[in-house]
């Protein structure tokens, strides 16, 4: 076991690393980036940002070449990706465009068109959304309703999507559909990309919790997609989908705040009743079991790179670092509430310390336990798929998509 | 063995929650959450005063309704399933409550009738900011019968006429309680933003307030604490009846969403996940219970019991309201579904008294006490 890069790793890390140096500023515990998710001062920053990376040879690094890639492998990726996380940058507008859109239209795209958009997103010129979940099709995607149906070389949609991830600023779209509503559920589906200026899109933001609205319901009336953007075979979207959703950012580097560091930090700069918050043994306790939780999640990274750098397909075993983690950030936004006390309710960022991140955190966490495979499902691809137990009986995948029990 | 509410008390609570069902729904809860200049629900707070609620434990010579501390538990917790956006808890639970405890005959005729009224509105300004407020941090000092120093947050500091202010006598000695009109030209109060803006609270500077003794010096501290104690109780009443309200959410939810051709209710990953909401709830509702009886009887085991009931209610409901937004998924997390309004009002409650770790760590201190026969 060595956990030293090796030569070549170590020579890429410290190019990165230089790089990133001049380009970025270093994170501190407690710092965030200037703009937070909703603001729109932080749309074009974080096209920027992708842009500047672009020019330095570090968008797309695993990316082939004639795309504008760097043509490394994911193991280089995730180095750049964990060097990067060290430094305060953007939140991930871009994941769902390079870690879903990129990879599928990679695998399913003409030679032109990929000529065509995979630059122009690495660049940050493009920013995709991705239409899949329906007020009917959350977990269980397959459930999807908005119709495509085939009118001379268009398609013609028809439906409405919901909690799209930036609809509002994205330029295209990846989304899935029902073709035949006769098929089984699984074998009726389409995938198209598009124009999201395309005529026929309505797109009206919902507000999270927090207040801000970074999802979005979108509704399609008469949309028409050339099936030249079609992507895969009609009835073939259910295949289309898993390629990108096994695409779904697999363990990037970085850890939205608060995390063990940030909690640390807080600890050791709070007044308890006998003294700092880091000598009491009730807090201590609690930093341990984070602490571990964190370095577990960092090693299971390192063991992912390994697999990587021997030709391995990352398994499902990804799912503990996801349910990990985005249990652990609700946990620790609540704990670090409660180290300050009576005065841990106040949000105004001047008062509270490190600008009211753990308050914010503790809008914002809940949704990452359900998004991108809620815990539950994520407990069920571990129990199913690496576990091998039996499946849940299932009463929805033979019958045809428009006799299913729905509920209403 | 009666352990169990008596009849004319859940004829009290079928009539608290009609009238907060009908007076107190979500809508009237948004209306306070949307508009930053709605400090809370006027018509509610008159409506509950009128029915006599503001007085409940006040003696009926202060012009109170003279009932027990059981009866205000009743109440508390419909209160805590409706979230009513008033300042309840802050006048009720705090200020009523430290005049009943400390305050002079005098300052009881003063204040009490207007109080039990819903006339006047009483706060308590204990908390200086983030961090555990304590004896030796104390910053707002009382020197010859003026008031100087900032308290923050104060629940509903913006609409009160007067607070109970905790306050030093300078050079680190024991704090007192002080009475401080509130619309004196010399306090200014400032709004300030919380986790749960149903709830108003604000930043008060006192720069030489004229201030009122309220109990003996040097004793704000254990008064204080006393306060707090009843408070905890009454407070854990509106968890347990919040953490209520979250499983019944979820219930209902689990039971009408559908997913892979099945109600979601029927994966046992939801089943278990409601079924550890039930437990929790109902074992705070037992400690809860158990509070009612120790403030109704003045048992000297009240503290325990307070922090017992505190402990077990506000795991209770922060886990059922974390848990019934993860149950509706999608929704739970929009500003448009209910699920926040009651994760919000979670954390703050427990926080307001005090976190879950002081509270932890007063538990055992009083068990300790208690074991080795010693008063704490
Ligand atoms: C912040 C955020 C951003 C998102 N961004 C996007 C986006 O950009 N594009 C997009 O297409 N979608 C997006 N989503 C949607 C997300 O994928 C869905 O919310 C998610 O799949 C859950 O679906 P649902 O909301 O319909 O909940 P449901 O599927 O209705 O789930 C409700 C509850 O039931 C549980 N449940 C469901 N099935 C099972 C089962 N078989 N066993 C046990 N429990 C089960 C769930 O875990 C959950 O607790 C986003 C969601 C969030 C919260």
């Amino acid at each position: 076991m060595d956990f030293n890069d090796t030569p070549d790793e170590a020579e890429f890390r410290a190019e990165a690393r230089a790089w990133l140096e001049r380009n970025a500023e270093p994170k501190t515990p407690g710092a965030v980036y200037k703009y937070k998710r909703g603001e729109p001062e932080l749309i074009p920053a974080a096209r920027a940002w992708e842009a500047k990376k672009f020019e330095g040879g570090f968008a797309g690094i695993a990316l082939p070449k004639e795309y504008g890639g760097r043509g490394e492998t994911r193991l280089q990726q995730i180095i750049f990706a964990e060097e990067e996380a060290d430094f305060l940058i953007p939140p991930p507008i871009f994941s769902i465009s390079h870690g879903m859109a990129v990879p599928t239209m990679l695998t399913y795209a003409t030679e032109e068109q990929k000529q065509r958009y995979v630059p122009a997103t690495l660049r940050g010129d493009e920013i995709w959304c991705q239409l899949f979940s329906e007020p009917a099709g959350g977990s269980d995607l397959a459930g999807l309703r908005t119709r495509a149906v085939r009118d001379g070389d268009d398609w013609v949609i028809n439906g409405q999507k919901i909690w799209t991830s930036g609809a509002h600023y994205a330029d295209m779209a990846i989304m899935v559909t029902r073709s035949d509503p006769e098929a089984p559920k699984h074998k009726g589906l389409t995938y198209f990309f598009f124009d999201m200026k395309s005529p026929g899109i309505d797109i009206r933001p919902i507000r999270q919790i927090s207040g801000y609205a970074n999802f979005n319901e979108v509704f399609m009336t008469d949309l028409r997609i050339p099936d030249s953007q079609r992507l895969g075979d009609v009835g073939q979207g259910w295949q289309v989908a898993i390629t990108t959703l096994m695409n779904e950012r697999v363990s990037s580097g970085i850890r939205p705040a608060p995390d063990f560091e940030d909690i640390f930090a807080l600890a050791r700069t709070t007044e308890l009743e006998n003294g700092p918050a880091i000598a009491d043994a009730a807090v201590r306790e609690k930093l341990a079991d984070w602490y571990i939780k964190a370095q577990g999640v960092k090693l299971i990274r390192a063991r992912l790179m390994t697999a990587l750098s021997r030709g391995e397909r990352p398994g499902p075993e990804n799912s503990v670092s996801k349910l990990v983690s985005s249990f652990r950030r609700q946990e620790i936004a609540h704990f670090g509430m409660d180290l300050l006390d009576m005065g841990g309710g106040i949000m105004d960022p001047e008062m509270a310390p490190m600008r009211a991140m753990y308050q914010q955190a503790l809008l914002d966490a809940p949704g990452g336990r359900i998004a991108a495979g809620s815990d539950e499902i994520l407990r069920n691809i571990i129990s199913e798929r690496v576990l091998g137990l039996p499946p849940d009986i299932r009463v929805d995948k033979e019958l045809p998509f428009d006799q299913l029990p729905s509920g209403s | 063995m009666n352990f169990d509410f008596s009849e004319e008390q859940y004829l009290l609570r079928d009539q608290a929650r009609k009238f907060l069902d009908d007076r107190s729904p979500p809508a009237a809860v948004r209306a306070v959450l949307e508009d930053e200049a709605i400090a809370y629900d006027q018509g509610l707070w008159r409506g509950m005063a009128e029915l006599g609620w503001v007085g409940t434990t006040v003696p009926e010579e202060y012009g109170g309704a003279g009932l027990s501390g059981e009866d205000l538990c009743v109440i508390a917790e419909e209160l805590g399933r409706t979230l009513a956006p008033t300042p309840f808890s802050s006048s009720v639970y705090l200020a009523t409550e430290a005049l009943l405890m400390a305050g002079s005959e005098l300052q009881k005729q003063q204040y009490l009738p207007a109080l039990a009224a819903g006339e006047r509105i009483g706060c308590m300004a204990v908390s200086e900011g983030v961090g555990v407020a304590n004896a030796a941090s104390m910053q707002t000092l009382a020197i010859d019968g003026v008031i100087e120093g900032t308290k923050v947050p104060v629940a509903d500091g913006d609409v009160a006429d007067f607070a109970v202010v905790l306050a030093g006598p300078g050079g680190g000695g024991d704090p007192s309680l002080f009475l401080v009109d509130l619309d004196d030209h010399s306090v200014s109060r400032k709004p300030v933003e919380m986790i749960d803006p149903t709830r108003s609270h604000v930043e008060i500077t006192f720069d030489k307030a004229g201030a009122e003794p309220l109990g003996e010096a040097g004793q704000g501290w254990t008064i204080t604490r006393a306060v707090f104690d009843r408070a905890a109780i009454l407070m854990a009443f509106e968890q347990v009846g919040g953490a209520q309200a979250c499983l019944d959410m979820a219930t209902e939810y689990a039971r009408n969403r559908f997913a892979f051709g099945r109600a979601i209710g029927s994966f046992q990953a939801i089943k278990h996940k409601l079924a550890d909401i039930y437990i929790a709830t109902e074992l705070a509702r037992a400690n809860a219970y158990y509070g009612a009886w120790a403030l109704a009887t003045d048992a000297p085991d009240l503290p325990t019991a307070a922090a017992a009931a505190r402990v077990a209610a506000s795991e209770a409901y922060n886990l059922a309201a974390r848990e019934n937004i993860q149950t509706h998924g999608g929704m739970g997390f929009t500003w448009e579904f209910d699920c926040h309004l009651y994760y919000r009002r979670a954390k703050l409650l427990s926080l307001a008294l005090g976190g879950e770790r002081l509270w932890k760590d007063r538990l055992v201190s009083h068990l300790e006490a208690r074991n080795s026969g010693g008063e704490v």
